[in-house]
């Protein structure tokens, strides 16, 4: 179960029949064992890693850290409920060290997500304090390392 | 003016450079190819295997290591060959460390052979056995393996090959370029073949790690055999370190401690980086094999569906990274399919015969690239053979 998790985390694209192959199991087997993967909410989702700067879309991303006063009948699970909901949202993690949220956010300026933060996030009821930080250049994101070396350094000639 | 031809070697003059040089100058003349030559890995090593290596040299690590190697890393050899093959060296006097496979292979060829022995060598096959052979001053004997039999030599072709000079037999399985491996049954009837004569067994086990579906298993395990056994292997395929130079010999001691004065002499000991990582490798790279493994299996699987869709069989390959397909459909010559491929799709793949005279007909394909290269080259061989139909070749 696990090393299936692990290939498909790695490539989603991978059909049943190879991971049968790679896992020593049937691809029926495999099929059935995804099923109900997805089923119980361990895979939650497949999506595609796209390198933006390739395209002239224009986005920007920024790491915001807030500090929140926890609630008392609901701690910080009942504050990241208000915010996760946010569609500007991509990731929301609780942290251990000097803040209690870390917020990822895609704008498509900066001014965007200085407004969003301004309007939406700051003035949320028992929100404290946050920092925002934009994110300059992407150079590995879930595991995939961007701007893959374009050529095989290895001597084709070679065999 | 000095005469350089009367100076080299009359063994290294008559040793012939690839017999596929045209196909090579012509591939080194092509920029942008999508090539499927590659002999190697295309993973990068393991981080944590560069990364001792690295602690090595900080730590000033930079001397020469003992000439059979670090004891611990011969220590980690025997453990390691014990724990996946069931073999038993003893780490100090039946392991040494060489400098890649290649040293390997050729210490053990010119520890045995004398003038005019005959080492005999199944094809297709990787392409050093020959000219090393000959080199030590051997008569090579081919013996050309058929894919009928699944590529794999047979007691019967080794029977017939052998005569009062037979040395030596090269043994190398799983098989560059066919992918082809021995079962027990098959390396049973190879012992029976060799019991009671007076031939070593050079096994190179290069791609021990890179079996699918079944695990690799060395004659120096079948009964009787270990004592004729040569085993030749090394780092390179299985964690994909073939810039470390990095192999071993492993042997009874009494063949070994001849074998290592010929390493001390003219190697004098592997690179000590390497021998660092190599001992991490093998500690602690289990799980970077495994996955190494699978990538590959799932390509092998991939190509080896895709070639059929198009019309092109193969004997299914049961290890290391390549396949050898029947191309010889087609009214061409193996190199003739190849050069025009690469000229007409700028693809490219290695001729069969490359490998041997057994090679004629098929070519060989290596699946250690992406899946998304993979699919490349073979959207350009499915054009090419469609093309070749066109002109009314093939069916």
């Amino acid at each position: 179960m696990e090393k299936l998790l692990t290939l498909l985390e790695r490539d989603a694209t991978l059909t049943p029949a190879e991971l049968a192959v790679m896992l020593s199991k049937e691809e029926g087997e495999i099929k059935e064992m995804i099923a109900e993967l997805e089923a119980n909410g361990t895979i939650l989702g497949y999506k595609t890693i796209v390198d933006w700067d390739k395209t002239d879309r224009e986005y920007v991303n920024a790491l915001i850290e807030v500090k929140v006063m926890p609630q008392h009948d609901g701690g910080f699970d009942k504050i990241a409920d208000k915010i996760k909901h946010l569609p500007e949202i991509k990731g929301l993690y609780l942290m251990s060290g000097g803040f209690d949220f870390t917020v990822l956010l895609e704008g498509k300026t900066m001014k965007e997500v200085a407004f969003f933060v301004a309007r939406k996030l700051a003035p949320l009821e028992n929100v404290t304090a946050t920092a925002t930080h934009f994110v300059l250049k992407t150079y590995k994101d879930k595991g995939t390392v961007y701007d893959m070396p374009e050529k095989d350094p290895r001597d084709k000639l070679l065999i | 003016m000095i005469n350089y031809d009367t100076l080299f070697s009359n063994t290294l003059k008559n040793t012939k450079p690839s017999g596929i040089r045209k196909f090579f100058d012509l591939l080194a003349d092509m920029g942008d190819v999508t090539a499927l030559t590659v002999g190697q890995p295309d993973f990068v090593t393991p981080y944590h295997i560069r990364e001792a290596a690295i602690e090595s040299l900080e730590e000033g690590k930079t001397y020469y290591t003992a000439n059979a190697g670090t004891k611990e890393l011969r220590e980690e050899i025997s453990s390691y060959l014990s724990r996946r093959f069931g073999l038993s060296y003893d780490a100090k006097s039946e392991v040494f460390v060489t400098v890649g496979g290649s040293e390997a292979i050729d210490v053990a060829l010119r520890s045995f052979i004398n003038p005019g022995d005959e080492v005999i060598i199944p094809t297709p096959t990787f392409v050093c056995y020959e000219p090393l052979a000959k080199m030590a001053g051997a008569t090579p004997v081919i013996i050309n393996c058929r894919a009928e039999c699944g590529w794999k030599l047979t007691a019967d072709e080794l029977r017939e090959k052998i005569t009062d000079k037979t040395k030596m037999l090269v043994l190398p399985y799983p098989n560059n370029p066919t992918g082809a491996v021995l079962d027990k049954e098959e390396l049973e009837a190879i012992a029976e073949v060799l019991r009671g004569t007076n031939i070593i067994v050079l096994s190179d086990e290069i791609y021990a790690e890179l079996t699918y579906g079944k695990r690799h298993i060395s004659i120096a395990s079948i009964e009787g055999m270990r004592e004729r056994t040569i085993i030749a292997s090394g780092f390179s395929k299985a964690y994909a370190m073939t810039g470390w130079r990095l192999g071993y010999l492993a042997a009874p001691k009494e063949i070994l401690s001849e074998m290592l004065k010929l390493h001390q002499y003219a190697i004098m000991c592997a690179p000590t980086a390497s021998q660092f990582a190599g001992r991490e490798a093998m500690r602690e790279g289990d799980a970077d094999v495994e996955y190494m493994r699978a990538e590959y299996n799932r390509r092998r699987l991939r190509i080896y569906e895709g070639l059929k869709e198009i019309g092109i069989d193969s004997v299914m390959p049961e290890g290391a990274f390549y396949i050898f397909p029947y191309i010889g459909g087609f009214g061409l010559s193996s190199e003739e399919f190849c050069e025009r491929l690469l000229y007409e799709e700028r693809c490219a793949i290695v001729p069969g015969t490359a490998f041997g005279e057994a090679g004629e007909g098929y070519a060989r394909i290596s699946y250690a690239y992406s899946t998304r290269h993979i699919k490349e080259a073979l959207s350009k061989i499915a054009r090419f053979i469609e093309k070749l139909k066109a002109e009314g070749r093939g069916n």
